[in-house]
């Protein structure tokens, strides 16, 4: 049912506006940051517009390999994390009597900036912060223990960051369920545990992949998070970036990673996507 | 596939304070077509619930074949549901909705492929075995969901409103075919619906419920024919009810009734009655035989005539219902099928004067009021 691009009518033509903002405001500056990625590096910041492969060139190191498999992993678990968490949280909320209250719940974190609340974890985890000494006080451990400024506190602050949008369109999905079919597949033989795996699962696997996808790209591309709360070895890629756009001054070689890490993620999310869709059509 | 019986055995259900279910006794019989009928909240599909596992009692105890199952949870009773809104899952099509119980128990390939080919046919579903739920009428959906919770060899399907979603000419195929299913597999059905024109026509035993009682326990014609009290007369069919109180007891089952607006009324009693008793009677309009001429009677023949006027005659095609207002003020409702008309038979129109008789059998003591 493909129609012509031209034949455009009625509400569709509030598409097109939509269409030209994304062009505008998206494409465009994918397509400058593809552009700087090729041009020659100004030390004093920014670029001249003559072509050049350096960019590519500098980053083309062992060290930045380390950084990207990093970012994918730690991004990788916590989306993970975050889907393992929501479902059950959206299953009970899709199910609630409360069903709107709860949603506002999920999106209340929102009205509170996100630095704050980074800085809120910090003020917990800290060596001297809440849990510690509460631990102390109480005589579990003699001095802190160190939860923050490595890999652990990254991930758990990701997940918490991100948790609402992994529970938003899991939530959606359950939602659509009915939920007579999982006492239908209990009264036909299932255990609880079957009725997840073979009911509950397949039918929200589209919500799954939504999940995933909204967690996996921000975590991928966060700054913030290993910034405030990361230690010396969860430098993640966003990290890499800035530093190479302020302290190093080499834009190209911060454009050719950015670049890369947009292929990867188009790549990443249409096998996923495509992948969804397929087993869905089954 | 044989079926079970099934023990209801004081059974106390409640949801907070509301007290659902109170104190209810069945004996349902194996291999029988068994109906819990109800107006919505009366607690029946609370009961078929509990059958199942998916509800726990508060009290009491259920038995199948004289086991209690109260300790089994729903996958491990040989129970199985048709739910109102179907239940069908979405993501798989309908060869695989019927085969999912088949699967869970590890069934081979080609044993599933047998037994599902089986129930398609069984259910008239070949042609659909590879559509997904989302593509399938309302009726088809119903057929697949029968099919699915037959494949498990239940020994009781419990139906809850299985046709309640459809409209009413595909409502009553449903029915027949579901009976003709009940013949064929020969298992236990039990079969929840507030529409009592279904229960009755499928029925080998009813059980009518209201606020989570059972308020009558009986084959459709008992029912229908000796209510046990108001609730049931009016529920169940149409009826005429009349408030009258006992004049003379004429033989051990009848008596002589006055009704201010009917006069005296010959009636039928089940039940001990003494003089100046109160009574509620009950007549079904269809008893009610309606003409211009007074009927000729035999000399011993008992028969309650009434006179009146016509007051509202509605056409409905198979027969016409006919409102009387009897000289004394009381609307008696009758109908007269058209069966055929005598040419000498002068069709009954508004305002005429006419004749009521019935049977004195078919004036029923309900309810008694000891004045």
């Amino acid at each position: 049912m493909k129609k012509s691009f031209l034949k455009v009518s009625g509400y569709e033509k509030y598409g097109l506006i939509y269409l030209f903002w994304l062009l505008l405001f998206f494409l465009v500056p994918v397509f400058v940051i593809l552009a700087y990625s090729f041009l020659t590096r100004n030390y004093q910041g920014g670029v001249e517009f003559r072509f050049s492969l350096q960019g590519y060139k500098d980053i083309v190191n062992p060290n930045y390999l380390v950084i990207f498999l990093r970012t994918i992993i730690l991004s990788f678990i916590s989306s993970v994390l975050s889907i393992v968490i929501a479902i059950p949280v959206a299953y009970q909320m899709a199910f609630s009597k409360w069903k709107n209250l709860l949603l506002l719940l999920v999106i209340v974190p929102f009205w509170t900036n996100s630095l704050i609340r980074i800085y809120a974890w910090i003020f917990i985890l800290g060596n001297n912060g809440l849990v510690n000494q509460f631990l102390i006080k109480l005589g579990f451990v003699e001095s802190y223990v160190k939860f923050i400024y490595n890999n652990f506190a990254v991930v758990l602050v990701l997940v918490y960051t991100y948790l609402p949008f992994a529970i938003l369109p899991l939530y959606s999905s359950i939602e659509r369920l009915e939920k007579h079919i999982f006492e239908a597949a209990m009264d036909l033989g299932c255990t609880k545990r079957q009725v997840f795996f073979k009911v509950l699962l397949p039918n929200i696997r589209q919500g799954i992949v939504s999940s995933f996808v909204f967690v996996f790209i921000p975590s991928i591309g966060t700054y913030a998070v290993p910034e405030l709360v990361g230690g010396k070895n969860s430098r993640l890629i966003g990290n890499e970036i800035a530093r190479l756009l302020t302290t190093a001054k080499n834009w190209p070689a911060a454009a050719a990673i950015s670049s890369i890490l947009l292929s990867i993620t188009i790549v990443a999310v249409l096998v996923f996507m495509y992948g969804g869709e397929k087993r869905e059509a089954r | 596939m044989p079926g079970s019986s099934v023990s209801i055995v004081e059974v106390d259900k409640y949801f907070g304070d509301f007290h659902v279910l109170k104190n209810i006794n069945l004996e349902i019989k194996e291999n029988e077509f068994f109906s819990l009928l109800g107006p919505s909240g009366c607690g029946k599909t609370t009961l078929l619930r509990i059958i199942a596992g998916l509800e726990d009692v508060d009290d009491g105890d259920v038995l199948l074949d004289d086991k209690s199952i109260l300790n089994l949870p729903p996958n491990k009773r040989p129970v199985n549901t048709i739910f109102q809104n179907y239940a069908l899952f979405p993501h798989l099509n309908v060869f695989e909705n019927i085969a999912f119980p088949l699967r869970l128990k590890k069934f081979s390939e080609s044993e599933i492929r047998t037994k599902v080919e089986w129930l398609l046919s069984l259910t008239r579903l070949e042609e659909h075995a590879k559509k997904k739920p989302a593509q399938l009428s309302g009726g088809q959906k119903q057929r697949v969901s029968l099919a699915r919770a037959l494949a498990n060899e239940p020994k009781v399907l419990l139906l809850d409103e299985p046709v309640s979603a459809l409209d009413a000419k595909l409502r009553q195929e449903l029915l027949i075919e579901l009976d003709n299913l009940h013949d064929k597999v020969g298992i236990t059905f039990i079969y929840v619906t507030h529409d009592q024109a279904e229960a009755i026509s499928v029925s080998d035993h009813v059980a009518v419920m209201n606020n989570g009682v059972v308020v009558q326990y009986g084959t459709p014609y008992e029912i229908y024919e000796s209510p046990a009290n108001t609730f049931v007369a009016t529920f169940i069919g149409e009826s005429n009810l009349m408030k009258g109180t006992v004049k003379q007891i004429l033989s051990e089952n009848y008596v002589l009734v006055e009704f201010p607006t009917l006069g005296e009324i010959v009636c039928f009693r089940d039940k001990p009655v003494d003089v100046n008793d109160n009574v509620l009677v009950t007549l079904r309009p269809e008893k009610i035989r309606i003409g211009h001429t007074k009927p000729q009677l035999l000399e011993d023949a008992v028969t309650n005539i009434v006179h009146g006027v016509v007051d509202e005659t509605i056409y409905m095609g198979y027969q016409t219902k006919y409102f009387v207002r009897t000289d004394g003020g009381y609307i008696l409702r009758t109908y007269k099928q058209h069966a055929s008309y005598l040419l000498d038979e002068r069709i009954i129109q508004w305002k005429d004067e006419v004749f009521l008789y019935w049977n004195p059998d078919d004036s029923y003591i309900v309810e008694v009021d000891k004045g």
